[in-house]
């Protein structure tokens, strides 16, 4: 699993392969527990008792208490359990792509509108790299 | 006389066009273009009357999970419910099942080398429903008997585009060898370009739609062998669902028609594709 992967130099992608699963199953399981609704009502009446049950490490605690959708995904999330946890928040999956991509939702909803996030100059990391050198 | 391929048909299963009909906006200034596209692929599948849907779609972390991640899982229930995605289940029809050919299936693929996983109880989730939607609208009840076929492509590594299309041609080679005389079509689900997640959220990769779009219809084989990185890399990380109408359009035979196609951007993240095709000579 430690191997280098030739999707690993895409830029701002988080694949979800066995390395994330392994780092981030406590973190998914506890989004996934969020299905059932006595579950939600759990985490809303007491937040951290119910976060407890979840053998997560602190930085992944951390992310899910600022709710910090991004570094979430660096730290083994993926998306489609993380965005149940979105959903409870009454977030759509525009205003967390907004959120992880450091635009304001009104930006982000406009780029889709207008053709979405081109392939062009976003394929490879040392597009981006390039980019904030210059 | 064996079961009877009428067509197959490539959809996004997009969550955000399942909300737009249930909440009836359809005729609103976003909506409005993409529901005129689909229009023709409905007449379609008014016209056709197959008995039975098999949906090729992937599961949203709803009646699966971490625990247990099938590759490929074949529903064989009697009736398979709408799943609570956390803002309670949508408001359509539970989809009765076709046990019998279901088993079928099960047997004649795996007997044929493809080791599918078996369900007798799931509830099927917007993978599914939608593109229900999509080819019927609002029926009181679903005019097709449906069974679900889940493919992973949440957990890298999904099945590669080539087993996908491998896999269609053993749906073929078990629908042909079943006695019954149901007309069959198959759904081929998911995409087109798009990316969810991280800071590349919102990638959409036109010109690779339809080049796909394209290839699917005239160069199966050929789009068969694009592999894994190159899917995430021009397509997103969630475009590699597009390996799911590679089961589809291997169940069609070498030459098929291409019967309507439309491409739409965007439906909420992502790029929207709508493909019917009919076996050359049916």
């Amino acid at each position: 699993m430690g191997t280098e992967r030739e999707y690993d130099d895409i830029p701002g992608t988080y694949v979800f392969d066995g390395r994330r699963n392994a780092e981030g199953y406590h973190l998914n399981m506890f989004c996934k527990s969020l299905d059932v609704s006595k579950n939600r009502q759990a985490l809303h009446n007491d937040p951290g008792g119910y976060l407890d049950q979840f053998p997560m490490t602190a930085e992944q605690r951390m992310a899910i208490d600022n709710r910090d959708w991004l570094r979430m995904l660096q730290l083994g999330g993926n998306i489609y359990y993380t965005y149940k946890l979105a959903a409870v928040d009454g977030l759509n999956m525009q205003e967390i792509g907004a959120a992880m991509s450091g635009v304001t939702f009104e930006e982000f909803r406009q780029m889709m509108i207008d053709g979405g996030r081109p392939a062009d100059g976003n394929r490879y990391a040392h597009e981006w790299s390039d980019t904030e050198s210059t | 006389m064996p079961a009877q391929l009428i067509g197959g048909i490539g959809t996004s299963h997009v969550p955000a066009v399942g909300a737009a009909i249930d909440h009836g906006r359809q005729d609103e200034p976003y909506w409005a273009p993409y529901f005129e596209k689909i229009e023709p692929a409905r007449q379609w599948m008014a016209d056709k009357s197959p008995d039975v849907c098999l949906v090729v779609y992937n599961d949203h972390a709803s009646a699966f999970s971490l625990e247990l991640i099938p590759t490929f899982a074949l529903g064989v229930a009697a009736q398979f419910a709408p799943a609570d995605e956390g803002y309670g289940p949508r408001q359509v029809p539970a989809a009765d099942g076709h046990p019998e050919l279901a088993w079928h299936l099960a047997e004649s693929l795996i007997l044929d080398h493809f080791d599918m996983t078996i369900v007798n109880e799931m509830t099927i989730d917007h993978g599914c429903t939608v593109p229900l939607s999509v080819v019927y609208g609002q029926p009181e009840a679903w005019p097709c008997k449906l069974i679900p076929l889940c493919v992973n492509v949440i957990q890298y590594p999904a099945p590669t585009g080539q087993r996908c299309y491998d896999l269609g041609g053993a749906i073929r080679r078990a629908l042909d060898s079943w006695p019954g005389n149901e007309r069959v079509a198959i759904l081929g689900t998911g995409g087109m370009s798009h990316q969810l997640q991280g800071e590349r959220a919102g990638l959409i990769n036109a010109e690779f739609d339809v080049a796909f779009l394209d290839r699917i219809v005239d160069d199966p084989a050929g789009q068969a062998a694009v592999e894994h990185h190159e899917y995430l890399r021009e397509a997103g990380s969630e475009g590699i669902e597009l390996v799911m109408w590679m089961v589809m359009r291997g169940a069609l035979d070498a030459n098929v028609r291409e019967v309507y196609r439309a491409h739409h951007i965007p439906t909420s993240n992502t790029s929207n594709g709508l493909l019917v095709l009919e076996n050359a000579d049916s």
